[in-house]
């Protein structure tokens, strides 16, 4: 059985490497114990310039609920419209909240008025979100008021609320929607960049013309460089999987034997990526900058960061072509959702196509012959 | 009449407009040492590459072992042994390692590998180098590893390119006491060289000039046939005729 001796070469070199070894090991614990925290989409830390002309006790009462939350830092009480807009520009504000003057009367009389707001949006969903906060506030101050005084004010305001439940994320926590995104981005990283330096490297040493005037099989060959990093990517997505319950506590929904399958699934299609690749550069430079490139357009089209559905039509159709957007859409459903290998079938099922024909397409690719 | 085992015909190779093998044909038969000889870039290891299955001939026809290259390259390769110029075994595996490799691709097993491996090791003085990587053996050594390895699994024939380039004169002795010993064993060697004093341990040497080839005949028979006394007379008026750059 030649795939035995070629299989143990492999990991005689691997793990003779002074460095690759290291990596497998490192990458999945540091990108798992920091990452989380540095993808949070929460919005913390908005500074906001507060306007108030009116000066009255509703709208002192309403700064001071602004100012204790922990979203907004209320920097500075300012007099003028410009004197505001010129600290948005220096970058010390990103929101300004003018309260216009008579805001308390209207409200004691109309039983409405309203509030100017002006957010920067230079990072628009920092923006935006800080704006649907403040919003909330708004019709909280404004139901605590109606409740409070029941004279004066009209109903009007907070008729109706809407009571939003967060299903599988009850607390709205970003770090969990973006863990198994990043066990994703960690298995595509191992798994797509190390195979894709490998069969080039022989090139490169010359190793491969020996191999090339033996009779060894393609498939033989290219299985011989495939298992290992089968092997290899189910030890990171052990660590992965470990550190992700030692540090934030979350365990997928669906069960381990699910999230092992899938991944292992996953391993499968996308490590043929990295060998076709290798079989077409003649230089590591040129090796690393094509799989740079698919990485990276996989990684930003994969829903991982932001929602396929809210893409245009033709990146759409990019994202399902790519085998990272059904493996984050997978793995955020095995370890959010509790969904059954049945519920993602039809991802599993693309996949398992990517298996077959980047596997081949490596197996066809790799030329004994010139 | 000796048994054909390599049989070349017109055997050609171009790359773009650049004719690096330019129809080639001979024999060499089988249990000799054929020299394969010629100046930088005269096509010699093209010539070879395409006899062991890892470049495609652009026209004419060869036969290795009695098999086509053009169709059975997987049956010419279970046949053959080959060292490539450069020096092509895996440097971050020990001694023994890259041998069970290669032995283990022909298809023998762990047992007859071991075995093996004890026998060669113990016939090259070499037994306390076993578990040292290769990258670290001086080159002498390497070189003698390499060829170990080449005819390790018994081919019929092992080609060597430059086998002894770069080598101390009492290694290459060494080098071609182990080439007699394997032509002993039945095995054809197709060696290229540019030492002259080795072309003349050849049973026939041939001479590329600008791919194709001028002369072919035992070392006796062209030094008589040219009036020189060397084979290094013999090939500078060979060679004299290149126009080829390198």
């Amino acid at each position: 059985m030649t795939l035995r001796f070629l299989i143990e070469k492999e990991f005689k070199q691997l793990l003779r490497d002074p460095f690759l070894p290291k990596l497998i090991v490192m990458l999945p614990i540091v990108v798992m114990m920091v990452f989380p925290w540095a993808t949070t989409m929460e919005i913390k830390n908005v500074n906001v310039s507060v306007l108030d002309r009116d000066m009255s006790d509703i709208s002192r009462r309403f700064v001071d609920k602004v100012a204790s939350t922990s979203y907004f830092n209320v920097t500075d009480v300012s007099l003028g419209h410009s004197e505001a807009m010129q600290s948005v520009e220096l970058g010390q504000t990103d929101m300004i909240i003018e309260i216009p003057k008579g805001f308390e009367r209207e409200l004691l009389t109309k039983g409405e008025s309203s509030i100017s707001i002006e957010a920067n949006a230079v990072n628009g969903n920092k923006s935006s979100v800080a704006t649907s906060y403040i919003t909330q506030i708004i019709m909280d101050y404004a139901s605590e008021l109606s409740e409070g005084r029941s004279t004066g004010l009209t109903k009007g305001i907070g008729g109706i609320s809407i009571d939003p439940y967060y299903k599988f994320n009850p607390a709205m926590d970003y770090k969990i929607p973006m863990i198994p995104a990043l066990i994703v981005l960690i298995m595509t990283l191992i798994i797509g960049f190390l195979p894709s330096e490998n069969i080039v490297a022989e090139k490169e040493k010359g190793t491969i013309e020996q191999i090339n005037v033996t009779p060894v099989y393609k498939v033989s060959f290219i299985l011989g460089k495939l298992i290992p990093y089968w092997i290899i990517g189910v030890v990171v997505l052990g660590i992965s999987a470990l550190v992700t319950m030692l540090c934030f506590g979350l365990v997928p929904a669906s069960g381990w034997a699910s999230l092992f399958l899938v991944s292992v699934i996953y391993i499968f299609s996308i490590s043929g990526l990295g060998l076709i690749i290798s079989n077409y550069s003649s230089s590591l430079q040129q090796a690393m900058f094509l799989i740079f490139f698919f990485i990276i357009i996989f990684l930003l089209m994969s829903g991982m960061f932001t929602p396929v559905s809210s893409m245009p039509i033709w990146a759409q159709v990019i994202a399902y072509s790519n085998p990272l957007t059904y493996y984050t859409e997978i793995m955020r459903s095995i370890y959010l959702k509790g969904s059954s290998l049945n519920d993602v079938r039809f991802q599993l099922y693309a996949l398992v196509g990517f298996f077959v024909v980047l596997t081949t397409w490596a197996i066809l690719s790799y030329r004994k012959r010139s | 009449m000796a048994e054909e085992i390599i049989k070349a015909e017109g055997l050609t190779k171009r790359f773009g407009s650049f004719t690096a093998v330019d129809h080639i044909s001979f024999t060499v038969e089988k249990g000799e040492i054929f020299g394969f000889l010629g100046a930088n870039g005269a096509g010699k290891t093209t010539a070879m590459k395409i006899l062991c299955g890892l470049s495609n001939p652009t026209e004419g026809n060869a036969w290795v072992a009695g098999y086509d290259v053009w169709r059975q390259v997987g049956k010419i390769k279970q046949c053959i042994g080959y060292m490539s110029q450069k020096f092509s075994l895996y440097e971050d595996l020990k001694v023994w390692e890259n041998i069970r490799l290669y032995g283990g691709i022909y298809g023998l097993s762990g047992k007859q590998i071991a075995q093996k491996t004890d026998e060669l090791l113990s016939r090259l003085h070499f037994e306390d180098q076993r578990n040292r990587l290769v990258k670290t053996l001086p080159l002498g050594w390497k070189q003698k590893l390499a060829f170990s390895v080449a005819i390790f699994h018994e081919p019929k024939i092992v080609f060597l390119d430059e086998p002894t380039g770069g080598v101390d004169p009492a290694t290459r002795r060494e080098f071609w006491e182990m080439i007699y010993d394997a032509a002993e064993k039945g095995i054809t060697v197709f060696v290229t060289t540019h030492y002259m004093d080795e072309a003349e341990y050849c049973n026939r040497v041939s001479i590329m000039v600008d791919g194709k080839i001028e002369a072919l005949d035992s070392p006796h028979a062209l030094k008589s046939g040219f009036g020189v006394d060397s084979m290094n007379a013999v090939f500078q008026k060979l060679a004299r005729r290149a126009t080829r750059e390198e």
